[in-house]
C-alpha cells in the first residue's frame, strides 16, 4: 500500500512539473467541445438528448485514449529501468490505474461543466449521471491503461494504441452510455441497479487481469 | 537432477514436467500425431452435409427449409468460441512456461478463427437474406459480433508489428488473455441485455430451441459443433507443423 501511495505520488508530481501535458488535455477537451457546439450550431431548445449524450461520450472516449496514451511513454527508458529494480509491476500498475482514472474523472468533469454550459444540460438525474461519469471513468482508465502497456512494448505506438483500445472499450462505452441515457430521462434507481452492477463486474474483472498480466509485460 | 533415475526432491510441478517429457502424447503435440480424430471429422461433417439437407426439419412459418442454415452458421460460431477458448488456455500456458510451441498453438488457432468468422458472416449473411429481407440488417448481435472480431483483427496487427519473436510471443499472449474475456463480454453478456434483436435468444427474444418443435435438429446440430471445432483444430494443427518446420530450418 504503501508502494502504491508512493507511486501515485510520484505520477502527480511528474504531470504537475510538466504541467504542459494536463494544460493540453484540458484544451483538448474543451475545444472538442466547442467544436461540437460549433458544428452543432445550437438554438435555444438544445439538441436531441440522445444526440447530447452519444457525442459527450465519445468526447470523453478520445480524451481518454490521448490521456493514457501518454502514460507508459512519457519517461525516458533509463528511468523505466530505474523503476524496475524499485518497485514491483503490481504496485505501477494500480497506481497508475489510480492516477489514470483520478486524471479522466478530472478531465470528464471539466468536460461535463463545459459540455452543460454551452449544448444545454437535459439531465434528468444528475446524481446518476455523475456515477456513469465515475464508474466510465474507472472502466476507460483500467482498460486503457493495459492496452497502452501492450502498446507500449511495440514499435507502432500511436497506431497500435488506437487500433486495439478500440474494440477492447467498447462494452464499458456500450454499458455507461446507456447508463448516463436512463439518467437523462430520470428513470428509477432500481431499473439501472443490473447495469450498475455489471459495470462494476466488468472493472474488477479488467483490474484484476491487469494486475495479474502486467509482471509478464514488465519483464521485457 | 538425474533424468534417469526418481528425483526424491523433486516438487510435483517437476515430476509432472518430467511426466510430459516422456510421454509426448499427451496434450496438444500428441493430438497432432494421432489421426482418428481427422477421421472422424470427415465422418461427422459428411453426415452433416449430407443429412442436414436431406433429412426432416420441422415446418416453420418465416424460415421455411432455411432453417438448416443453423446447421452451418451456429457450428461455425461455437467452432469458433471453442478455438478461440483453446487459443485461450495456450496462452496462459506460453506465459507460465515460455515454450515457443504454445505461442505457435495459440497464434494459429485465432488465425482459422478469424476464417472462421468471416465464414459465420457469410452464412449469416445469406440467411439473413431469406429471413430478414437484408444480409446485415440493423441488429445489435451483429455490431457486436463485428467489434468482437475486430479485438482479434488488432491481435493480429499486434502481431505483425513485433521483429523481436519472443518479445512478439509475450505480449500477444498478454493481449490474448485479456482479450478474450472481453470477447465473452461482448458477445454473450452484451446482446442479452439490449432490449431489442433480430437474433433468437437476444434482447428478450427465445432462443432458437421453440423453433426445433420436433427435436429432430439436435441430432444434426449437435455433431455438427463437434465436427466444425475438429475441422478448425486440424488446420491449425497443420499450419502449426508448417510454422515448426520453418522454426527448426532457420535455426539450423
Amino acid at each position: 500500500m504503501q508502494e502504491i501511495k508512493a507511486l501515485i505520488e510520484k505520477e502527480i508530481r511528474l504531470e504537475w512539473r510538466q504541467r504542459y501535458a494536463l494544460n493540453g488535455m484540458l484544451l483538448y477537451i474543451v475545444s472538442t467541445v466547442y467544436v461540437c457546439y460549433l458544428g452543432f450550431n445550437v438554438r435555444v431548445g438544445g439538441i436531441d438528448p440522445i444526440t447530447w449524450n452519444t457525442l459527450f461520450w465519445i468526447i470523453l472516449l478520445f480524451t481518454a485514449v490521448s490521456a493514457i496514451s501518454k502514460s507508459f511513454t512519457q519517461e525516458r527508458t533509463g528511468r523505466l529501468l530505474y523503476y524496475y529494480t524499485l518497485a514491483s509491476p503490481q504496485g505501477i500498475i494500480l497506481s497508475k490505474i489510480i492516477y489514470n482514472s483520478c486524471l479522466i474523472f478530472l478531465l470528464s468533469s471539466v468536460g461535463f461543466l463545459v459540455y452543460s454550459l454551452v449544448m444545454g444540460n437535459p439531465v434528468d438525474n444528475t446524481l446518476m449521471y455523475w456515477l456513469s461519469i465515475f464508474l466510465g471513468s474507472i472502466g476507460f482508465s483500467s482498460t486503457l491503461t493495459l492496452v497502452a502497456g501492450i502498446a507500449s512494448k511495440a514499435e507502432n505506438n500511436a497506431t497500435l494504441m488506437a487500433v486495439m483500445s478500440f474494440p477492447l472499450i467498447l462494452p464499458i462505452l456500450l454499458i455507461v452510455i446507456s447508463l448516463a441515457k436512463n439518467a437523462l430521462d430520470g428513470v428509477a434507481w432500481s431499473v439501472v441497479q443490473d447495469k450498475i452492477l455489471l459495470l462494476i463486474g466488468i472493472d474488477i474483472i479488467v483490474i484484476a487481469l491487469s494486475y495479474i498480466l502486467f509482471p509478464f509485460l514488465w519483464r521485457s | 537432477m538425474k533424468r534417469g533415475a526418481l528425483n526424491v526432491f523433486a516438487s510435483k510441478k517437476s515430476l509432472n514436467n518430467y511426466k510430459f517429457k516422456k510421454n509426448p502424447s499427451l496434450g496438444f503435440r500428441g493430438l497432432m500425431k494421432k489421426s482418428w480424430w481427422k477421421i472422424l471429422t470427415v465422418i461427422i461433417l459428411s453426415y452433416v452435409f449430407i443429412w442436414g439437407f436431406a433429412g426432416p426439419i420441422p415446418a416453420q412459418p418465416i424460415l421455411h427449409e432455411t432453417a438448416r442454415n443453423l446447421y452451418f452458421h451456429v457450428p461455425l460460431w461455437f467452432g469458433l468460441i471453442a478455438l478461440l477458448f483453446i487459443s485461450w488456455i495456450y496462452s496462459i500456458k506460453y506465459l507460465r512456461s515460455g515454450k515457443v510451441e504454445y505461442d505457435e498453438i495459440s497464434s494459429e488457432l485465432i488465425n482459422v478463427s478469424v476464417v472462421y468468422s468471416v465464414l459465420g458472416f457469410i452464412t449469416g449473411a445469406i440467411w439473413g437474406k431469406f429471413t430478414w429481407g437484408q444480409p446485415i440488417p440493423n441488429d445489435p448481435k451483429i455490431q457486436y459480433v463485428a467489434v468482437a472480431m475486430l479485438i482479434y483483427f488488432a491481435y493480429l496487427v499486434l502481431r505483425s508489428s513485433f521483429e523481436d519473436d519472443q518479445r512478439r510471443a509475450r505480449v500477444a499472449a498478454v493481449f490474448n488473455i485479456f482479450a478474450f474475456v472481453l470477447f465473452n463480454v461482448l458477445i454473450v453478456v452484451l446482446p442479452r441485455i439490449v432490449n431489442f434483436s433480430l437474433h433468437p435468444g437476444n434482447g428478450g427474444n427465445p432462443g432458437f430451441k421453440i423453433y426445433d418443435s420436433d427435436h429432430i435438429m439436435k441430432l444434426v446440430f449437435y455433431p455438427a459443433v463437434i465436427g466444425y471445432t475438429l475441422l478448425g483444430l486440424w488446420i491449425s494443427t497443420i499450419r502449426i507443423r508448417i510454422r515448426k518446420i520453418e522454426r527448426i530450418i532457420s535455426e539450423m
